[in-house]
């Protein structure tokens, strides 16, 4: 699935917020097809790191490019760039004044200037795809924080990205409805698309992944595959991060 | 015998004056509201920027208008302009400058809270989506913010025009002026004049403010069911 064709190039990227330093020369490339996951402690910089990606931030130092194009700090043209980088965010962020249909149409219609029946015949198609066709006049608030962020997928989908940027997107959500939303991701992943994942759910990095990132403190720490990753991590910092997410029994002893 | 306070209605043009005062209330108050409105939202955008100069000015002015009573602030434009600037206002130019201000400060507060109240991700979605800052201004914050600000101007609206009946003491001959000459004028022949005239003024502005405030409570349902 993986080619050599790049479409992120990240090149020692620095990021500081007041002076402070949150990324120190990252430098990561992103192929056609490739799913990477990027996994860390809290605060370390995973969001800082999507939000500069496409934008959202600028950056101190270093550069992004996209498809061999120079994105970071282009001001004027940011919202072309954004155009091909759709990103989805914890927080439900649908548009709460427009129905399920009219949010995934804004960007193919107004940033895009796609024709309403071709951007709504692919939208529908969509909706189907995961489920929500009969939800595509509803309004964001009737819908439960799964079906929000699989309408959210959707819309970033609709306007057919690049590069898909995924941040902790089943963070805010209630356990039964977490399986849902990453399936979407999951199909999307066998599809071939090309994604970049921060999540907080180590079964379904290890299952999604064709890397790993491990980040610590704004540096790149571990970069490996995930079966490498997982059973076998390199620093010691990625082993203390993964212990963290095993329990020892309490009842039956220790079942390692 | 003493008259029926109703016959009062049919004494020479009473009703007709009645109404003619009614119209004096209702067009200083639209006069005042349409600009209030107008420079409301321009205020409103001016409180939310970020440079702590303009945020210091209109936060005094919204202040100062807000502890004044409207009462002082009308005499202070009616008597103390006119007296110190030797500039002749009318009792209903004064009116509808003060209303004004006291209206701009509302409003643009109003407008302040509803722009402010959009979160910031609605802005970084429409980012995300590749949209211009001003398209994101125009498809989502706006609809957003207008939706949060209708009920809220509706009701500062009916305030409004309810205040206006403050006006009477610098002069303006509005509804309850007229209500006024025509109890002192027939205060001998009909005793219950004064409960007869405040009784149908208070139709009156009950007749005018009632259905801007069903509009208004009409919106709110509605966009709520929306989500907006
Ligand atoms: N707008 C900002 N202004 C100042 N500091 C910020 C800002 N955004 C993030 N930071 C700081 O940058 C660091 C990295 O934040 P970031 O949100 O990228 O972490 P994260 O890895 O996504 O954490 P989490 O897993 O909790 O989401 C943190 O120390 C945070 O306090
Ligand atoms: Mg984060």
């Amino acid at each position: 699935m993986e080619s050599t064709e790049k479409i992120l190039e990240i090149k020692h990227l620095k990021k500081e917020f007041d002076n402070t330093p949150v990324l120190n020369d990252i430098s990561l490339d992103i192929h056609k097809g490739e799913v990477v996951v990027v996994l860390g402690p809290s605060g370390c910089g995973k969001s800082t790191l999507l939000r500069c990606i496409n934008g959202l931030e600028g950056i101190q130092e270093g550069e992004i490019l996209l498809n061999g194009d120079l994105i970071s700090n282009q001001k004027k043209s940011m919202h072309l760039v954004r155009q091909h980088i759709g990103m989805v965010f914890q927080s439900y962020d649908l548009f709460p004044h427009m129905t399920v249909l009219d949010n995934i149409l804004l960007g193919p219609k107004k940033a895009q200037k796609r024709k309403k029946e071709e951007a709504a015949a692919e939208a529908e198609e969509l909706l189907k795809r995961i489920g929500l066709y009969e939800k595509k006049k509803a309004y964001p608030r009737q819908l439960s924080g799964g079906q929000k962020q699989r309408v959210a997928i959707v819309r970033a989908l609709c306007m057919h990205p690049k590069v898909m940027l995924f941040d902790e997107v089943t963070a805010a959500l209630d356990p039964e409805m977490v399986r849902e939303v990453l399936d979407v991701m999951l199909e999307l992943a066998r599809e071939g698309s090309t994604m970049v994942i921060v999540t907080h759910e180590m079964q379904f990095a290890r299952a999604i992944a064709d890397r790993i990132i491990f980040l610590d403190e704004g540096n790149i720490v571990e970069e490996s595959g995930p079966e490498e990753f997982f059973t076998n991590p390199k620093t010691e910092r990625a082993k203390q991060f993964l212990n963290i997410f095993d329990f020892d029994s309490v009842h039956h002893g220790s079942n390692k | 015998m003493q008259d029926l306070g109703i016959n009062l209605f049919f004494q020479g043009r009473n009703f007709v004056r009645i109404l003619e005062g009614l119209w004096v209330t209702v067009s200083i108050s639209l006069i005042a509201v349409i600009i209030s409105i107008f420079l409301g939202i321009i205020l409103g955008m001016v409180m939310n920027l970020k440079n702590p100069v303009t945020k210091a000015v209109t936060r005094i002015y919204l202040e100062f208008i807000r502890i004044m009573p409207q009462l002082v602030l009308l005499f202070l434009v009616y008597f103390g302009v006119t007296r110190t600037f030797h500039i002749n206002l009318s009792g209903e130019v004064s009116a509808i400058i003060v209303f004004t201000m006291w209206g701009t400060a509302e409003m643009g507060d109003l407008v302040r809270g509803a722009l402010s109240s959009i979160p910031k991700h609605q802005y970084e979605s429409g980012k995300a989506i590749g949209l211009t800052g001003f398209q994101i201004y125009l498809y989502i914050i706006i609809p957003q913010t207008v939706r949060r600000l209708i009920p809220l101007a509706i009701n500062l609206v009916t305030r409004m025009i309810k205040t206006t009946s403050l006006i009477v003491l610098i002069g303006v001959v509005e509804v309850v002026k007229v209500g006024q000459q025509i109890i002192e004028a027939s205060r001998l022949t009909t005793p219950t004049a004064s409960l007869w005239i405040y009784g149908f003024i208070f139709f009156l502005y009950f007749i005018v403010c009632y259905p801007i405030s069903r509009l208004s409570a009409k919106l709110e349902k509605r966009w709520v069911s929306m989500g907006g």
